[in-house]
């Protein structure tokens, strides 16, 4: 940028003689990655906040008109890199019902348990940075102390840590390894005696409850029209938990309650996080002593060609509703794909919820929605 | 009694008596002003690092880690390390910055906190001036350093500096009220604004036993403000990191950064000194009235042991605030001060006071 | 509601739609009478189709379209509504974000990607690329001579 280059604010905004024009990002440390606010400022508190995302648009919508199904996969990761897995099993499921394909019983109860257990690890770090923002440092150190149980649990398995490519249109790359099991009960069971620490150093403090209480409210009814999902949403009392609604995988297997809370705020979204993980618990508990046998991946020709028409399939990411839109013209690649990504719909709520806060609470309420800006940009 | 073996005014009359035969009044105040002025350096320069290694430690303690321990033994050399580091780094220049103010800033952050040094008693005898009004010296001195702040942030040309120079103000001259009444508490109870006096009294038990309630509850305030007034977490909205990215030394690198971070570590060893003089004694031994054979034992540790004991306790449990409680909202940080603090703290002072009155304290 | 409820009670609203059973069912509308239907899903109460879970933009090579899919948060059905424009070089369509205030980023985003302009949106900008990129890199006849290899 020239020297003489000023940065002019959009027009839609009135400004007023007081108004402070700050940019929050694309380089700041409470954005967790590139992603830019606008903030009109009155004082300290927030007038107006305009997202500005798109610094890693990479064009994966694009790309994917390029590859093929397998492939495709593998660029989902990419995406939402905290519930890589879960992202991946919305391709193939998406992939597998327009073939048709039964997948084997197996890949149905593993695909669950390692859904939660990325569900776990993603709330942990959400849990980890989101203590940060509001200041306490040592929540990091905590959460990810804890997450590294599971990403060694995964390294084991899928031979991947953080993003994981375990599955595939039909099943699964490879068998579980045979220590599976014992691990994640061990987890469980250490995990149990470690999230009450958790509330211990957090949700009792007096200072956290004052800074989140009242904070960044937003109402059912707007919660479903600005499409808010997942723990954002159930904050809200909007009961938008697609394993309930459409059941995939293994969830009409098990038994589990939905963590809705109706306050809408800050700390109504911070419960339903730590509600959800010992629900997940809950759920692998369920499962991982009853794991059929059988294959890991039903049989699949070496060239996917899905038949002509659209197809769309609904999963729940840790961070809300994550969609797979295919239209298929009967080739080996997608005529189009389009992957609905929870934190843009999140996100287009910000300024709704934001309004009237001070900074400090917006940095609290964007880390109460848990936006991965990868996920947001695509 | 043995306690005068550690007597340190024999040893700093004889030094000037030394020099006083060997050159005219003019000379021996001058060297003597620049044998202080290093041996402070010095002080200044060791108990910096030590903190912030300290800091990393109880860092590493509070998060389930190590802590630096490459560099040298326990890894007491990463901060010298950092040291040279930050030395050698490149002086950022920022256009359209305010030059002076901006160099000048960094300095009077860290000569506000050299001053405030000057009056604290080390051990008897060992301080480098006994004002008989000490405690508002060191009051005053300290609050210099906020204007150093504001310039930082108003000179950087940057407008998260300027939000954190404008919340470190707003903070600093609140708390600075709790803080000088806090003490004010002490004042009343001892009768005298001189340290090394204040330090004396505490002969046969400190002012926070012998102050009963309204000494606990000054102590407890003054811990809360002080914490405030140094701007260190949960009240380190000044910088925080957070929202602000790093506050009124956005701007700032290498050496000058280099200041700012040493001065806070000063800021919170004064603080802690101030806090262990008033409140528990400085180098005085811990007494118990007429405890005779308990006291001698305890005469026997060296009295600088005792200083430095009570102001490392204070230190860590500043930190242990820092590590353990999310930040306040600048809002929230300035109700805590005026409707909560500042009422508590008057009427505290009117308690003590009638506590005096009346000769109810010990 | 059933689908063939649902088939009645839109064809009542808008009689020239054409509706499809996929998989979910699909209703395709011209862009004249797309304002008529879209109020209607979401404010009817047996319909209450009040949560918009995705916005796709499509190039259908001779027209550009955008499907929306639409649910039930209190009956639980979902349909899928469709309109199309066949004008390339400026095609403009009604926006919805003022029923359902999620369309409105999701119609930015289709509006850089696809070109498609959203008629009384309030805040029509790119949202992922720069303000002055060439083109909308979404469509099948756009072409980055450096950061696509055509095979």
């Amino acid at each position: 940028m020239s020297e003489n280059q000023i940065v002019t604010p959009p027009k839609d905004i009135d400004l007023d003689y007081q108004d402070y024009v700050i940019n929050m990002g694309p380089q700041h440390p409470s954005t967790h990655g590139v992603m830019r606010f606008l903030l009109t400022l009155k004082g300290e508190t927030v007038d107006n906040v305009q997202p500005h995302c798109g610094y890693i648009h990479r064009g994966i919508e694009k790309m994917t008109e390029r590859l093929t199904y397998p492939q495709i996969v593998h660029l989902t990761d990419r995406l939402d890199y905290l519930s890589a897995h879960i992202n991946n099993e919305a391709v193939c499921l998406c992939v597998e019902n327009a073939l048709q394909i039964e997948v084997p019983e197996r890949v149905k109860y593993i695909r669950t348990i390692i859904d939660e257990l990325n569900r776990i690890a993603s709330h942990q770090l959400w849990w980890a940075a989101f203590g940060m923002d509001m200041g306490a440092l040592t929540t990091f150190f905590y959460g990810l102390r804890d997450r590294e149980y599971i990403l060694d649990i995964f390294e084991e398995t899928t031979g991947g840590r953080l993003i994981q490519s375990y599955n595939t249109p039909g099943g699964l790359m490879n068998d579980l390894h045979k220590d599976f099991q014992t691990k994640v009960k061990k987890f469980i069971k250490d995990f149990r005696k470690v999230l009450p620490e958790y509330d211990r150093l957090l949700t009792g403090n007096v200072i956290f409850t004052e800074r989140s209480k009242g904070i960044g409210y937003i109402s059912k009814e707007d919660a479903i029209s600005y499409g808010v999902t997942g723990p954002s949403g159930r904050g809200s009392g909007f009961a938008c938990d697609v394993r309930k609604i459409a059941p995939y995988s293994a969830y009409d297997k098990v038994q589990f309650k939905e963590a809705l809370y109706t306050e809408g705020d800050t700390f109504a979204r911070y419960k339903v996080r730590m509600d959800e993980m010992w629900e997940s618990m809950n759920i692998i508990e369920q499962l991982i002593d009853n794991i059929p046998q059988g294959d890991y991946a039903a049989k699949m020709k070496a060239v996917i060609k899905l038949p002509v028409g659209e197809y769309y399939q609904r999963v729940e990411a840790a961070r809300g509703e994550f969609g797979v839109h295919i239209i298929s013209d009967g080739n080996k690649n997608p005529y189009r794909l389009k992957l609905r990504s929870p934190n843009f719909s999140n996100l287009s709520a910000i300024n709704a919820m934001a309004k009237g806060h001070k900074i400090a609470d917006l940095v609290a309420i964007s880390g109460s929605l848990d936006l991965v800006i990868p996920d947001l940009d695509r | 009694m043995p306690f005068d073996i550690y007597d340190f005014s024999s040893f700093t009359g004889w030094i000037d008596a030394s020099l006083r035969a060997a050159m005219s009044p003019f000379w021996t105040i001058f060297t003597e002003f620049v044998l202080l002025g290093v041996a402070f350096l010095a002080f200044y320069a060791v108990v910096g690092l030590l903190l912030v290694y300290a800091e990393r430690r109880v860092c590493a303690f509070m998060q389930c880690r190590v802590g630096p321990n490459r560099v040298g033994p326990w890894g007491l050399f990463q901060t010298v390390a950092d040291l040279i580091k930050l030395l050698f780094k490149e002086l950022i220049h920022i256009k359209k910055a305010d030059k002076i103010l901006f160099n000048l800033a960094p300095f009077i952050v860290i000569i506000a906190s050299f001053f405030a040094l000057a009056a604290i008693p080390f051990a008897k005898g060992l301080h480098a001036v006994d004002l008989n009004i000490g405690l508002f010296y060191v009051m005053a001195v300290s609050s210099v350093g906020v204007v150093g702040i504001l310039l930082a942030g108003w000179s950087s040309n940057s407008k998260y500096s300027l939000i954190g120079a404008m919340r470190s103000g707003a903070q600093i001259i609140s708390y600075e009220l709790s803080v000088g009444l806090s003490l004010l508490v002490i004042v009343v109870l001892a009768g005298t604004l001189q340290l090394s006096e204040i330090v004396e009294l505490q002969r046969d038990g400190w002012f926070l036993f012998k102050g009963h309630l309204p000494a606990v509850i000054a102590f407890i305030i003054f811990l809360i403000a002080s914490t405030a007034e140094i701007n260190r977490g949960p009240f380190d909205l000044a910088e925080a990191e957070s929202e602000l990215t790093a506050g009124f030394h956005t701007e700032y690198s290498g050496i000058k950064f280099a200041f700012f971070f040493l001065a806070e570590y000063m800021n919170m060893f004064i603080v802690a000194s101030i806090a262990a003089t008033v409140f528990l004694g400085g180098w005085m031994p811990l007494h118990i009235g007429s405890w005779d054979g308990f006291n001698h034992i305890m005469d026997y540790i060296p009295p600088f042991v005792w200083y430095a004991g009570k102001t490392a306790v204070i230190i860590y449990i500043i930190m242990l605030f820092k590590w353990t409680f999310p930040r306040l909202r600048i809002d929230q940080l300035l109700t805590l001060e005026w409707k909560y603090l500042l009422p508590i703290n008057l009427f505290n002072i009117l308690l003590m006071a009638f506590l005096v009155l009346m000769g109810w304290h010990f | 509601m059933t689908n063939e409820e649902l088939r009645k009670k839109i064809s009542e609203i808008v009689p020239q739609a054409v509706i499809e059973e996929q998989q979910y069912l699909t209703v395709s509308v011209e862009p004249k009478y797309f304002m008529t239907l879209m109020p209607k899903l979401k404010s009817d109460s047996d319909l209450a189709l009040d949560y918009m879970f995705n916005v796709s933009g499509v190039d259908y090579g001779d027209a550009l379209g955008v499907s929306y899919f639409l649910t039930s948060t209190k009956y639980g059905h979902t349909i899928l509504v469709k309109q199309k424009t066949s004008d390339r070089t400026k095609p403009e369509l009604e926006t919805v974000c003022h029923i359902w205030k999620t369309a409105e980023f999701h119609e930015r985003e289709i509006f850089d990607l696809y070109g498609i302009t959203f008629k009384n949106h309030p805040d029509m900008r790119r949202i992922f690329l720069e303000d002055d990129w060439n083109g909308h890199p979404l469509r099948k006849d756009y072409v980055d001579e450096v950061n696509m290899i055509l095979r």
